[in-house]
């Protein structure tokens, strides 16, 4: 009954804040609440007892790649990523025929199961999903994938640096771009030198 | 399951407190007065230079995916130092091999000046 409730509960939160971050306006307030998604989603895993799963949830996703979409709103406009809303006339139709195409194969995916007459897997076994058994599994059966993780990792390195890189030698028409940032770059330089000005 | 009760009531216990304290502030306080220097963002006694909503250098995001790649890494970390002891050397130079190709990561990145900050 307990765990009936924290299901419920997670998935109302879950798609909840999912829709707010959909149809919200202020890209940090999606993100934000996209936050309580990758909290609800995390619950949802230690329902399913992958316990080390929920809590890489937690650490990655909303300790990490949250922080990234962050930066990255904030690197993209001046006001926090208010653009102009751009209206795109194929989305809708082309997100619903993708969101039908989802639930006629997972629908089909539940049926064929039940129809199946497979018998419920009941719980699972004893120390599933902990760090321990994660850490057994990875590094006996699953080796190779694991190192080849390493290099994968490395080419997300190599491509952040490479990306960061590029704007230093074509500097001056990036500043001329971003008239605004430039403009409170230069008064905030002034303010420095005035302040500076001051002691001596 | 069970063993995630505490973290409900942990959970529980920490809303409460906040709810506690911000109704005795409301209850028990003078009513609020704003004023321009009260209700100023606050960042330990500076006054702010610049609206905090402005866009940042893009080097910051350099900053960031090293930072995701590298909290990547210790999750791989994680159950390999629960299961050390099991796996023996064999494991460690699994370890190893993962944090030596990572490693020339964080090299080139040093080489090619992405820590510097200037």
């Amino acid at each position: 009954m307990g765990e009936w409730i924290a299901f419920v509960g997670l998935s109302v939160a879950a798609l909840g804040s999912g829709l707010a971050m959909v149809l919200g306006r202020q890209p940090v307030h999606c993100a934000v609440v996209f936050l309580v998604t990758l909290l609800s989603l995390a619950g949802l895993f230690l329902l399913l007892g992958a316990e080390f799963i929920g809590i890489l949830q937690i650490v990655i996703y909303a300790g990490a790649i949250l922080v990234l979409f962050l930066f990255v709103i904030m690197l993209l406009h001046a006001h926090s990523g208010e653009g102009p809303r751009v209206k795109l006339r194929a989305q809708p139709v082309l997100a619903g025929l993708l969101a039908l195409g989802l639930l006629l194969g997972l629908g089909t995916a539940l049926l064929s199961a039940a129809s199946l007459g497979r018998p419920h897997p009941g719980p699972p076994p004893e120390g599933f999903g902990t760090a321990k058994a994660v850490g057994t599994t990875l590094f006996a059966r699953f080796l190779l994938p694991f190192e080849v993780t390493s290099v994968l990792l490395l080419l997300g390195v190599i491509g952040a640096v490479v990306l960061g890189r590029r704007e230093a030698p074509e500097k001056p028409p990036r500043e001329r771009a971003a008239g605004t940032a430039r403009a409170e770059a230069k008064a905030h330089a002034k303010g420095k030198e005035k302040k500076e000005v001051v002691p001596r | 399951m069970t063993e995630y009760v505490a973290i409900l009531i942990y959970l529980g216990l920490a809303l409460v407190v906040a709810a506690t304290l911000l109704a005795v502030n409301a209850v028990l306080g003078p009513p609020p007065r704003p004023s321009r220097d009260k209700i100023m963002p606050y960042e330990s006694g500076i006054p702010p230079l610049m609206s905090a909503r402005r866009r940042f250098h893009v080097r910051y995001h350099v900053i960031a995916m090293i930072f995701l790649v590298f909290d990547l890494e210790i999750a791989f970390i994680y159950p390999w130092a629960v299961v050390y002891r099991e796996l023996g050397w064999l494991g460690f130079w699994e370890m190893m091999v993962f944090l030596g190709i990572l490693v020339i990561g964080l090299l080139y990145a040093w080489k090619r000046g992405a820590l510097r900050w200037e």
